[in-house]
């Protein structure tokens, strides 16, 4: 079973990767494009058959190294 | 003062960090593997700079879960002294031994230039020896150094005088343009409750001899010799 843990930084923690991609972006023409905010994708192999099981460990590995709960928030997805 | 310097896979300023402590304290320094857990007889542990695990996922994030570091919350629990600097305080932050976080700096840019900090605490074991407001000049070398703390966390720092370190114009005047990283308040150095945790961005190790072109780091490792003088 995987999970995905996608790390963001928490609103209100200054993006600067995402304001640098958000000015390359309108350099490169794209309109329209409000903040940009840039953050981790983490996919995790698990053994675990269960998914809330699945869901709960991939949350306990988020909480103790995958995300810094001072300046990231983090959203998991569970995929069989 | 009996003191170890912890080193990662990846630490690249442990030796440096050692000339300065045996400098200003005539002891060689231990050189303590990451994978050890027994501090016992040290007065001092120094986290120094470097890349600790590649800085891969988060500056620090691997190091601060690596085995050394129970020893060094047990060490700092019962009152013992630690260092970081650098990438030593990017540690201490993700081990939550100091408040806050250090994030990419504001330009983005991986920023290798002298600094001058003004001193907020000069009652530390690590200030000791220079004045209070004084200001000293201290190389830096770092990409990710831009503190951060919520404004809760940040008032309640400036009461209980847990900022050490700003960062400020050689006159002392904390302003923007001598803030280089984008860091909150300007802070350079932050230190525990007990101030007896301090970690910092900027090298003092740099400047502890003429011929590196300057003394101005040597009175914070000559403070501690003093303070930590067995």
């Amino acid at each position: 079973m995987k999970a995905i843990v996608m790390v963001m930084l928490k609103p209100g923690v200054l993006d600067p990767q995402g304001k640098a991609i958000g000015h390359a972006l309108q350099t490169l023409g794209f309109a329209g494009v409000g903040e940009v905010r840039a953050g981790k994708v983490i996919e995790l192999e698990l053994s675990e058959s269960d998914p809330a099981r699945a869901r709960a460990s991939a949350e306990e590995m988020a909480r103790k190294l995958l995300a810094n709960t001072v300046i990231e928030g983090f959203h998991v997805e569970i995929a069989s | 003062m009996k003191a170890g310097v912890v080193v990662f896979p990846g630490t690249n300023r442990e030796r440096d960090i050692a000339i300065a402590l045996q400098a200003a304290s005539g002891r060689r320094p231990r050189m303590v593997w990451h994978g050890e857990t027994e501090l016992a007889g040290l007065d001092l542990v120094v986290l120094p700079g470097g890349f600790s695990h590649g800085d891969y996922l988060r500056c620090g994030a691997m190091a601060a879960r690596s085995p050394v570091m129970g020893a060094i919350r047990d060490f700092a629990a019962a009152g013992g002294h630690v260092l970081g600097v650098c990438n030593g305080f990017q540690i201490l932050a993700e081990a939550g031994l100091l408040p806050g976080a250090l994030l990419r700096n504001a330009s983005l840019r991986f920023l290798s230039q002298d600094c001058h900090l003004r001193v907020e605490r000069a009652d530390t074991a690590f200030t000791r020896h220079y004045q209070p407001g004084q200001v000293f000049r201290a190389p830096m070398a770092h990409g990710d150094g831009n503190y951060f703390a919520d404004p809760a966390t940040l008032d309640r720092m400036e009461g209980e005088g847990l900022v050490a370190l700003r960062y400020a114009s050689p006159e002392g005047a904390v302003v923007p343009e001598a803030n280089p990283n984008g860091s909150a308040r300007s802070i350079a150095g932050i230190l525990s409750p007990n101030g007896r945790v301090m970690g910092l961005m900027p090298h003092p190790e740099d400047l502890v001899d003429p011929l590196m072109g300057g003394t101005d780091g040597l009175p914070l490792f000559a403070g501690m010799a003093e303070a930590l003088a067995a």
